[in-house]
């Protein structure tokens, strides 16, 4: 099983990706296309533990209520330029309330941990990466201005 | 000026650090070019035609004597003993060298300045009327505002990929000095009949191959809510904006294909989640702001009798015209050091100079100058009875070409010479010009033109809102200019009409010469240039250049 980095430190991880938007996996600690998931909710969730992935011009808006039902979201980056993401991440915590497992999956880059964690993402399947060195990356800052998942309250109101 | 406090040092330190790390991870091969590349334009790097090109953060242009000083020492210890102030008030150096510039960032942050988003496609360093808080039209200090915008957008964790750079300036007088019409935002602060500060909110406009004016979004924005309205706008434009084609990546491309009233309800809607939460400015932090841009310890002066003092000498008298400006505290004046003396390319200035301008700072100010995005200096708060000591100083420095706001005070980008994207050279360009028009008497009588020249269509030198824009275009592999006329800046900016052919370089000079002709038959007595243009149109100005 490959590794990722998930809250702030390396785990196994048993969840797989499934790209396929026409056959059904067939087990569970499966992370789906939001396509795949609007057309075989019902057998989707029969397999066990279900996530799904946006892709990046899939806003969470697409999921409604389903957002509640899922015990894991991914955001997929098909290119690590593409910043749609991070505003995705904010939205499903703050707009639509996601206590769940939020993935950043793709071609992003250790580079970018801190913001993805500040828009709220928790677990970051960073491929090609030394993982224990790129954990250093989530801290790179111990101060921020901004509100933001990780940090609410802007420092204006802090200081 | 805003003065640091431990928590916006330790952020610009722990910057510093990031980027010595990143840049190590490069060096040592981990990290791509690719990769690399949106990390060193974040922090002001570029890769030029020459060598590196590095810009430093001038955040609203205002910038103390002892960061100009710094900017002198450091582009002595490691670049060629120069800068070039930008069209975004910032300051460039040309030569670099890539394994330095953790070294440079750590040198910077010892004053307090940094290279934060200056480039990459991220929020840019925030520009403003470079007159801010001195200006004789002024409704607001727009500082403060500048400031409160920095902070928010530096290290915004959901903006720092965006689809393309996102400008944002702010203007707090009557007259626009911030291009506020053509910034990806532009904020124009307004106040109302009862007296309370509002902001005209102004989207999508920008230049560029697609130049468009903004849309005014929003008439009276309160004060509490800036932030919260922005982070909707910005919201909305990295969810929408387009990613396939960088050409149309920039938020007036969705403004105009949304149209500006569908594009405003879509940020409203967002807004109503921001719309009074943690994002609201206080009172407190309005004023913690404000408490830096209070106004210094002037002196109790009357003001001097400034046809008075012209007798002193025909050439001062000129500088004392064109070259400084109605304050608000009575006895002083703003000074504008011209960046434009013939033979430099507009904009540049050597190490001697910054440390000479620094030390007339501390001796005709409060340690205080501006960067303006006509490539100049300005001293802020010179007392009348000084003018005539510093214009020597500064006449010796070559910093008194008494021409701005004349032609010759032209925006000019680097252009062929530096700069890698350019089809065309505009330096010399700009040269010819000056050399041309040097006679003073005739640049006066012309009046005000803003001339901007633009060594290509990606529109550093805003050769769309010059009266006269000159744009730099490639003819089958060979350098020739395309000229607009009619542009302007200003809350009723217009984007120039391309005139015809284009002309070759050695043309340049004798093209413009038509053209000041035709003006000078055509105005009537005391019309500007631009505005005889609107008057009359293109056509009498077509027939004499291509007569
Ligand atoms: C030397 C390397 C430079 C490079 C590679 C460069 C590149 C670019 C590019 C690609 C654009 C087009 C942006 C767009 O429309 O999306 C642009 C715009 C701009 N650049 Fe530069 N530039 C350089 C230097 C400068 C300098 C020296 C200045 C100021 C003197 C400057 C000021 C501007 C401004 C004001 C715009 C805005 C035009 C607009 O409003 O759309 N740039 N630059
Ligand atoms: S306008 Fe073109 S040539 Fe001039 S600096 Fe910008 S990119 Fe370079």
């Amino acid at each position: 099983m490959p590794n990722i980095i998930k809250n702030n430190g390396v785990v196994q991880d048993d969840w797989q990706v499934w790209r396929d938007t026409e056959s059904l996996p067939d087990q569970g600690k499966v992370i789906v296309p939001l396509a795949l998931w609007q057309a075989e909710k019902a057998e989707l969730q029969a397999l066990g533990d279900v996530g799904v992935f946006l892709a990046s011009d899939e806003s969470p808006k697409l999921l409604g209520d389903d957002i509640a039902l899922l015990p894991l979201i991914a955001v997929d980056f098909p290119k690590f330029a593409d910043g749609r993401g991070f505003s995705y991440g904010r939205e499903l915590r703050e707009q639509h309330g996601f206590k769940g497992e939020l993935r950043a999956i793709g071609d992003f880059m250790r580079d970018q941990l801190f913001f993805l964690k500040r828009c709220g993402f928790d677990a970051f399947a960073l491929e090609n990466t030394e993982l224990e060195d790129a954990i250093a990356s989530l801290a790179d800052f111990d101060e921020v201005y901004q509100a933001s998942i990780d940090q609410p309250t802007p420092l204006f109101r802090r200081r | 000026m805003y003065v640091y406090d431990d928590y916006d040092r330790a952020i610009i330190n722990q910057r510093v650090n990031q980027f010595r790390d990143q840049t190590q991870r490069y060096l040592d091969g981990k990290i791509t070019d690719e990769q690399f590349l949106p990390l060193r334009l974040q922090n002001g790097l570029y890769v030029q035609r020459l060598a590196p090109m590095m810009r430093i953060a001038i955040p609203y242009g205002t910038l103390s004597s002892r960061q100009l000083r710094k900017l002198a020492q450091i582009s002595r210890d490691y670049d060629k003993g120069y800068g070039h102030i930008s069209t975004r008030q910032n300051i460039q150096l040309n030569w670099p060298k890539l394994e330095e510039v953790p070294d440079i960032l750590a040198e910077l942050a010892t004053v307090e300045m940094h290279a934060v988003q200056t480039s990459g496609n991220c929020i840019r360093n925030v520009t403003a009327d470079q007159f801010s808080g001195v200006a004789a039209d002024e409704v607001e200090d727009a500082r403060p505002y500048c400031e409160i915008i920095r902070q928010w957008s530096t290290f915004h964790p959901e903006f720092a990929f965006l689809p393309r750079k996102f400008k944002i300036a702010v203007c707090g007088s009557k007259a626009d000095r911030a291009a506020v019409m053509v910034h990806d935002i532009g904020l124009q602060i307004v106040k109302t009949a009862a007296g309370e500060t509002r902001f005209k909110v102004i989207v999508g406009g920008g230049l560029g191959r697609t130049p468009v004016i903004g849309s005014v979004i929003h008439e009276a924005l309160e004060p509490q809510h800036l932030l919260s309205y922005l982070e909707a706008i910005l919201r909305v434009y990295n969810q929408l904006g387009r990613r396939d084609n960088k050409f149309k990546a920039r938020i007036k491309i969705l403004v105009k294909a949304l149209g500006p009233e569908a594009f405003k309800e879509k940020v409203e809607a967002e807004w109503a989640y921001l719309r009074d939460g943690q994002l609201t400015l206080t009172d407190a932090e309005i004023d913690r702001a404000k408490g830096f841009f209070t106004r210094p310890d002037y002196a109790a002066l009357d003001d001097q009798d400034l046809q008075a003092m012209a007798l002193e000498s025909a050439e001062f008298a000129r500088w004392l015209k064109q070259n400084t400006h109605a304050h608000q505290q009575p006895g002083y004046r703003i000074v504008t050091l011209s960046l434009k003396p013939i033979g430099i390319a507009p904009g540049d200035i050597t190490a001697e100079q910054m440390e000479s301008v620094a030390d007339l700072a501390d001796q005709f100010g409060f340690g205080e100058l501006r960067t303006t995005h006509q490539q100049n200096l300005v001293l802020p708060d010179v007392k009348q009875t000084d003018l005539l000591t510093l214009w020597r100083t500064l006449t010796d420095l070559d910093l008194a070409s008494p021409t701005v706001g004349t032609m010759n005070d032209m925006i000019c980008c680097p252009g062929g010479d530096f700069c890698s994207l350019a089809n065309a050279k505009s330096i010399p360009v700009a040269e010819a010009i000056q050399r041309r028009f040097d006679d003073l008497d005739y640049l006066y009588d012309l009046g005000p033109i803003d001339l901007n020249i633009s060594g290509c269509m990606n529109a550093c030198g805003h050769h769309h809102i010059g009266n006269i824009g000159i744009l730099g275009v490639d003819k089958k592999g060979q350098e020739f200019y395309q000229i607009s006329l009619g542009g302007s800046q200003g809350l009723d900016a217009s984007i120039g009409k391309i005139l015809g052919p284009s002309f070759a370089q050695e043309e340049i000079p004798d093209v413009i010469e038509k053209i000041l002709g035709a003006y000078v038959d055509l105005r009537q007595p005391e019309e500007d240039f631009v505005d005889t243009f609107t008057r009359v149109g293109l056509d009498p100005f077509k027939e004499r250049v291509y007569a």
